[in-house]
């Protein structure tokens, strides 16, 4: 039998939950036996080249490139899991979510203080290049199906090794209470 | 003299005081009936309905239910804790529970109970709503987005006089803790910091003194909330 397929990817998030994948130590010699990696930034694979078992997913959507890529995840991946608060609920990024769009842009490029007097021709970014950021920051959830939810900020290496060996080998996932956080 | 009566939880039989809350007698005797918003000795509130129980078939809650004879007591079912669940989940979608940013993260009650019944993600969706920071007293910020309204500061802090330094402004969804400005200012360290243990989340904080516990040492780090009271009957 083949090896399951992982793809992994960071949307609005910091990277520490892929930090966090990193921090299972020696395990991860252990991991490369199990599983086969396909687009995730740990094998800078860029594009999805087969179809996958496991797709993992850090950090919700905060513009429309995030949607995409997660609409990606989700046609390519039999299972998705979300990896840690922003993925779960939106995480820091969704502390912008009970302001107007409008306000959070003008803060960030015309009134806020590292940009105060710079910006004098009080241009907001609009090139066609760049993605549309929403209204505002939605858990993974809320835009396409998610299978399993690891919490945490980041998720414990202890707990994303338990999932992953759990769905490879069938087993019941172990869950001790020092695995479940939230921060 | 007060009067004894024998009633049951979960199948055991226990013997307490009649006419006291359910919560305070099962948790002297080593039974763990969670709670957000009970305070013993003072005059429950029950408005956070976590501590449900079932008493001769009848949900109700173990904080504001006197204790009878020969009681039927249901606690540790898994009808209860997945009633449970949704309550802790209901009150962090109705918030804003950012846990990664939170000065009592790993000390929070409401965070404990989402570690106590293993809540992955609330089944609920996000309402993120707005809701103002009031940090213009000198000892405690104030941060409204994290009250879940179980009133404890309302009914424990006073002023000298006696008078209440928090209180509650609107009704319904528009509810929302707030404080006698003139009276925070005049509060003691003691008081702040009496202010901030009290409440079950980061609602009230006491200023300078933030991530001063290092993650690993906090209350529910290691353990979860309610084992101080279920090694009692260990």
């Amino acid at each position: 039998m083949s090896k399951p397929i992982v793809a992994t990817t960071s949307l609005a998030g910091c990277f520490g939950c892929h930090m966090s994948i990193l921090d299972i130590d020696d395990r991860i010699l252990k991991l490369i036996e199990l599983v086969e990696f396909n687009k995730s930034p740990v094998d800078d694979i860029k594009t999805f080249t087969k179809q996958c078992d496991i797709g993992i997913i850090e950090g919700g959507c905060c513009n429309s490139e995030n949607v995409h890529v997660l609409k990606d995840f989700r046609k390519n991946c039999k299972i998705l899991i979300s990896l840690g608060e922003c993925a779960i609920m939106g995480g820091l990024p969704a502390l912008r979510n009970g302001i107007p769009v409008k306000e959070c842009i003008e803060e960030a490029y015309l009134h806020g203080p590292t940009v105060d007097g710079v910006n004098t021709e009080k241009v907001l970014p609009n090139d066609d290049e760049l993605p549309m950021i929403l209204d505002r920051v939605y858990p993974c959830h809320e835009i396409v199906k998610i299978d399993y939810f690891l919490p945490g900020c980041p998720p414990r290496a202890d707990l994303i090794w338990n999932a992953v060996a759990a769905l490879v080998t069938g087993n019941e996932m172990e869950l001790p209470y020092e695995v479940i956080k939230f921060d | 003299m007060s009067e004894k009566v024998n009633f049951t939880i979960d199948g055991k039989t226990l013997t307490g005081e009649k006419g006291r809350f359910i919560v305070d007698v099962a948790a002297e005797q080593g039974v763990y009936i969670p709670t957000l918003c009970h305070m013993k000795g003072e005059k429950p509130a029950g408005s956070c309905r976590i501590c449900t129980v079932k008493v001769n078939g009848r949900a109700m809650a173990a904080c504001t239910t006197p204790l009878e004879a020969n009681m039927v007591i249901e606690n540790n079912t898994p009808e209860l804790a997945e009633l449970r669940k949704v309550i802790v989940e209901l009150l962090f979608v109705e918030g804003n529970h950012f846990c990664p940013s939170c000065e009592k993260s790993g000390n929070c009650e409401l965070q404990a109970m989402g570690y106590r019944y293993q809540m992955m993600v609330p089944r609920f969706n996000y309402n993120f709503p707005y809701r103002e920071v009031d940090a213009s007293t000198p000892k405690i910020y104030l941060d409204r987005n994290r009250c879940i309204f179980c009133k404890k500061c309302v009914r424990a802090i006073k002023d000298p006089q006696g008078k209440n330094i928090f209180a509650f402004r609107n009704r319904g969804a528009h509810l929302e803790i707030n404080m006698d400005l003139t009276l925070a200012a005049k509060m003691s360290d003691e008081q702040a910091k009496a202010a901030m243990d009290i409440c079950p989340v980061g609602a009230i904080l006491k200023k300078e003194i933030g991530f001063n516990v290092p993650i690993g040492q906090r209350k529910y780090d290691k353990v979860p909330i309610g084992s101080e009271i279920e090694k009692l009957s260990k």
